[in-house]
Parts: C-alpha cells; sequence; structure tokens
C-alpha cells in the first residue's frame, strides 16, 4: 500500500441541499502531519465540508481520499470530533462510556468492549485531564469539560487524521490551551488535524496551515502565504475594517 | 387464583416487557409519538387486508396493520429527511392522513361491516385465556401469550445483540455512521420492531395500554439512573409492576383491567417523577431551598466583613439592622442568623454579630479583595 500524497485528498467536491449549492466544486490537499484551520463565515459550508469528507453528507460531485483511498476503505484511520451540541448530554450514560465509543470502530460489529478497552478510555481521559471524572454522568459537565471528553473519544480512536468541528466553541481560555497542546502533541506524532476555527486572532499562532472558505475554496496553503488581508476580505465579503484589526492583532502585519 | 388470572397477568406482563425494551429507545429518541401514531396509522392496512381476503378474522389482517406500521415510519422518516419540518411535526401530519384513508375506505366500500381497529385487534385482556393456540392437540397457552413471548423474546435478543451499536447510533448518530454502523438502517429495524410490537401488543390489550407501555415506563427510567443498562432493567421492572398491580386493582374495584393498567402506569410515573432522586420534584424542591439558605448566608457574611472593624460595625452588624441594609423580612433574617450560628459562621453577641473563622472564610470565598 502506498502511502505517499495528501492525508486528505478532496476533489472537486459539490454539495447542494435542494439546488442551492452550499459547497462548490472544492479542491483541498492536506500534506500529512500538518495542523490546518478551515475558517470562513457562518453558512459557508465549513461542517458540511467535513461532513462531505467523512461520507455522512453525499456529494453532489466529487470525489474525497483519505491517505490515498476512499473513506470507507480508510475509516479506522480517521476520527472526527462534531460539534458538542450535535449530541443529548442528558442522554443516559457516563464520561467513561463515551469515550469508550471511540474504540467501537475498531471493535466492529456486535463485539463488545472489555475491561482492556476501558483501561484504554480512562488513560485517554487522563490526557485531557477529566480522569476523576470517568463516573460523572455526561448532563453534570461543563461545556469545556464536554469538549475535552470529546477529545478523549478521538484520541482512543488512535486515527491518522482528525477532523473536529469547532473544539474550542465555548471553552474557557485555560482549556482552549490545553487543547491545543493536544493538538500540537499529535501534529508531533506525525498525525494531520483539520479543525473548523472560528477565532481568526488565533489562527497564525495555533495553525501551520489554513483553508479558507465560502461556498468556494478562497485559499488553501500555509498560514503564512495564505492567510492574507486580500483572502479574507474576499472570505468575508469585504468587511475591510473588520479584516484590518484582525490582523494588527494577530500581528501577522509586521510591515 | 384461578388459571385465568394467571394467564391474563402473564400476557399482559409479556406486553409490558415487549413494549418496554423498544420504548427505551422511542424515549431517547424523543419518537415518544411514535407509538401513538403507529396505533392510528394502521387502519388502512387493516381495511386494505380485508379487501383482499374477504374475511374478518384472517391473520392476514394483523400482517395488513403491521405493514401499515412500516409504512408510518417510513412515511415520517422521509418527510423528516427534507428537513422541511421536525420528526413531531412529521409523525403528526403521516398519521391522521393514515388514520382517515382508513376511515373514507371503510365509509366508501365497507359502510354495511362492522370494520374497524377494534374489531380486528380486539384488544381485550379478559378474554385472552379464551383464545388458545393448540397444536395436533396440544394446548400451547392463550395465543396473545405465545405471540407476545415472541415478539418480546425478538427485541430482547436485538438489543442485547446490537447494544453497543444501537447506544452509540442514539447518542451520536454522526459518529455511528462515520464508524460505519449504519444508523439509519439500525433505526429502521428498531422502529420495524415498534411497528410489529404495537400490533401484537394492540390485538392482545388494546391500543391505549400498548402506548402506556412503550412509553410510562422507560420515561420512568429515565428520571431514575444515568445508565441505559439500568434504564433498560427499571423499565421492563416497572412495566411488570404496573401490569400486575393494575390486575388487582381491576379485581378490587371491578373495574377494566387495561384501564387499570394504563392508571398504574400513570401513578407509577407520578410517583417517580416526585420523588426521583437528582431530577425528581421533591429533591429539586430540597435543593432549591438548601442552595436559597446557603445564599443567604454567604449574603449574611460578606455584609458582616465589609463593616467588620470599621467605625459603623457597631451600627451595622445588628441583627436588628439587616432589615433594612439586606431587605430581609424580619422572619427570614432571624432564620439566616440562626442557620448562621448553628453553621458555626457567625456568632451573635446579644443582638452584635461577629463573623467567626469559617465565617470569614465563607465571605472571602465569593468577594475577591480590592
Amino acid at each position: 500500500m502506498s502511502d505517499a500524497g495528501f492525508a486528505v485528498d478532496v476533489r472537486d467536491v459539490t454539495v447542494a441541499y435542494r439546488e442551492k449549492p452550499v459547497l462548490w466544486d472544492i479542491d483541498l490537499e492536506v500534506a500529512p502531519g500538518v495542523l490546518m484551520a478551515v475558517v470562513g463565515p457562518n453558512g459557508a459550508g465549513k461542517t458540511t465540508l467535513i461532513k462531505a469528507i467523512l461520507g455522512l453528507i453525499k456529494p453532489a460531485a466529487g470525489e474525497v481520499l483519505i491517505h490515498g483511498r476512499p473513506y470507507s476503505q480508510q475509516r479506522h484511520r480517521v476520527a472526527y470530533v462534531p460539534q458538542r451540541g450535535s449530541v443529548d448530554w442528558d442522554f443516559p450514560t457516563n464520561v467513561l462510556d463515551v469515550v469508550t465509543m471511540g474504540l467501537y470502530g475498531k471493535l466492529g460489529w456486535v463485539r463488545r468492549p472489555t475491561k482492556q478497552h476501558k483501561a484504554v478510555a480512562l488513560e485517554a481521559l487522563r490526557k485531557v485531564n477529566m480522569e476523576a471524572f470517568a463516573s460523572r454522568q455526561i448532563s453534570q459537565l461543563s461545556g469545556g469539560q464536554q469538549q475535552r471528553v470529546f477529545l478523549a473519544r478521538a484520541l482512543v480512536q488512535e486515527a491518522d487524521v482528525y477532523f473536529m468541528d469547532e473544539p474550542f466553541q465555548g471553552v474557557d481560555a485555560v482549556t482552549e490551551r490545553s487543547i491545543i497542546e493536544l493538538l500540537r502533541a499529535l501534529r508531533a506524532e506525525g498525525k494531520t488535524v483539520v479543525v473548523v476555527h472560528h477565532d481568526l486572532q488565533t489562527v497564525p499562532e495555533y495553525f501551520d496551515s489554513v483553508l479558507l472558505l465560502n461556498v468556494r475554496r478562497i485559499a488553501s496553503g500555509p498560514v503564512e502565504d495564505v492567510f492574507t488581508e486580500e483572502n479574507l476580505r474576499v472570505t468575508y465579503g469585504g468587511r475591510v475594517g473588520f479584516v484590518k484589526f484582525v490582523r494588527q492583532q494577530s500581528g501577522v502585519d509586521n510591515a | 387464583m384461578t388459571p385465568e388470572q394467571i394467564e391474563i397477568q402473564l400476557v399482559a406482563c409479556a406486553v409490558a416487557a415487549a413494549c418496554a425494551m423498544p420504548g427505551v429507545f422511542l424515549i431517547l429518541r424523543k419518537m415518544a409519538m411514535m407509538s401513538d401514531a403507529i396505533s392510528h396509522a394502521i387502519l388502512p392496512g387493516i381495511v386494505l387486508a380485508f379487501f383482499a381476503v374477504g374475511e374478518l378474522h384472517s391473520p392476514w389482517l394483523i400482517a395488513g396493520a403491521a405493514v401499515a406500521g412500516l409504512a408510518t415510519v417510513v412515511l415520517v422518516e422521509s418527510i423528516s429527511s427534507t428537513r422541511l419540518v421536525k420528526e413531531d411535526a412529521a409523525i403528526g401530519l403521516v398519521f391522521p392522513v393514515l388514520f382517515s384513508v382508513g376511515v373514507l375506505l371503510i365509509a366508501k366500500f365497507a359502510g354495511d361491516i362492522h370494520l374497524d381497529t377494534d374489531a380486528v385487534l380486539t384488544g381485550e385482556l379478559a378474554f385472552a385465556p379464551f383464545d388458545r393456540l393448540t397444536i395436533g392437540g396440544v394446548d400451547f397457552g392463550p395465543k396473545s401469550l405465545v405471540t407476545m413471548l415472541t415478539i418480546g423474546f425478538v427485541n430482547a435478543v436485538f438489543i442485547a445483540t446490537f447494544y453497543k451499536e444501537l447506544k452509540l447510533a442514539t447518542f451520536d448518530a454522526g459518529m455511528a455512521a462515520s464508524l460505519g454502523f449504519a444508523p439509519v438502517v439500525l433505526h429502521y429495524v428498531l422502529m420495524a420492531l415498534v411497528s410489529i410490537t404495537a400490533v401484537g401488543a394492540f390485538d392482545a390489550v388494546g391500543s391505549i395500554l400498548v402506548v402506556a407501555f412503550m412509553i410510562g415506563p422507560p420515561a420512568c427510567g429515565y428520571l431514575l439512573t444515568d445508565r441505559l443498562s439500568t434504564m433498560m432493567l427499571i423499565s421492563v421492572g416497572f412495566g411488570l409492576l404496573s401490569a400486575i398491580s393494575g390486575y388487582w386493582v381491576a379485581h378490587a374495584l371491578d373495574a377494566s383491567i387495561a384501564g387499570c393498567m394504563a392508571s398504574a402506569v400513570g401513578v407509577l410515573f407520578l410517583v417517580t417523577v416526585a420523588v426521583a432522586p437528582g431530577r425528581g420534584l421533591l429533591s429539586v424542591v430540597r435543593r432549591q431551598s438548601r442552595q436559597r439558605w446557603a445564599f443567604a448566608e454567604k449574603m449574611l457574611a460578606i455584609h458582616l466583613k465589609q463593616h467588620e472593624g470599621l467605625p459603623e460595625e457597631a451600627r451595622e452588624n445588628r441583627a436588628a439592622h439587616l432589615q433594612e441594609h439586606l431587605r430581609w423580612e424580619a422572619e427570614f433574617a432571624r432564620s439566616v442568623v440562626r442557620r448562621a450560628v448553628e453553621d458555626g459562621f457567625v456568632e451573635d453577641d446579644a443582638g452584635f454579630l461577629h463573623l467567626t473563622k469559617a465565617g470569614r472564610v465563607l465571605a472571602s470565598e465569593t468577594v475577591v479583595d480590592a
């Protein structure tokens, strides 16, 4: 099996909801070992792109390859952290159980998790500093804690490519720090991490690569090449004052 | 107990257990209405099957009901998957249409025949012991008991086998799909089981009791535990409990058996809502009152600390002054002081209030000194 080439290779993907294209002819190549941000205004199709890559939404056209093969053959190499609000946190289950769900893919159909699997899940909880919450009912967690539980669930999947949908949403500064440390640790292991991100100011600090998306791909590549005022203006529809402010804040405009 | 009494209770227990298992997932998927919808929407299935076989007491009519139940599920799913309406609205749209199609078919083509849901799915527990299954002269017991035990067994095997997959698909369908666990297929199989269970149970106990058994006990379980497997056990247990207690209430009152069982489910749920630990009304009230007093004591401690050691202390930190300063009713202020003294936060020196060491800690926990 040749593994040369891209971790994620999106070719000409178009997604439409009832004739209205939400993603138009997207090409995206993500090299392995990259920490990439996906940014764009609300309704730009960021979540849709991730769902299309994961086969959760059927694209109207185009194809997606993960390490050179279709997603359906590479499920075990991909982990997905959905938006926190996408699940029912009143579901009758505890923290350890949710993290163990990350191992279901390896278990396959019907086989049940064993003590060893629980131990792996507990180890992942330790990595996100949530060990003490293992037996806590999930509705008793704060937003940041819920996010870390989701992260631990992705960690146990031991994937090569991670997709995360707004992992920093509604978390405090300390949790944001610890999450970004974890993402960097994943990158250090050679994993590829693609993150839907809303805070433009932290893009240059946190990520080494960025995709600017607004229904079409505006630009993608290394942050220093692509995260420019011109590209941001195109992506966000000409709110220049706002864009300038962001770039000054983030320290890209050193000239 | 006569053999008939035992058999009636056994049938009711089999129905309760068979209904509770898929009912748990209906509650967790916020689809409780589905059981009610299916109970109405099966009418056209019965009518069409009757037109096909021309006989009221054919098992094909029950098969027709089951198919109509499945059609309900498929229609609801395809309407809600357009995302134009929510799932509950889709349910509300589908079942009146199917039901009225059934009514119109009867009015137009079968006006002279007594054909309605009740005529096919007799649903009278009291008669259950008289309709027996005999094969080659051997008596296997009431037909509805055999049917419901079979359905219950299928439900139990399906849920036990795919427990992990059902749990994941219910909690996080997106993740289930991304791992390749086909949540849509699981959903349809689950809903097919709901439909078959409902039709079988209508025939055994009548429609109201089916809805009660499918929704009531799982709703209790949801309030009583934080574990899915425990919720499943509680649901089955509460189902059996309401079946048996309902039977004996009906026996004592000489009233409708199904009515008493459905009422027993209701009573059980009310008791659960009242006393459930953590989520029940009583513990919510208790928690709120505890928080109210704790907050008041904290306010008192902060107030005392603010004026501690200052010239106005003698005036401000008097029990009698609290009324004016914190705008507390006299009675309430006295209670707060009494509680604060009991908890060791405050010492009452003839109406003059001192903070204790613990009281100072309490005050500074909440207020950051400038």
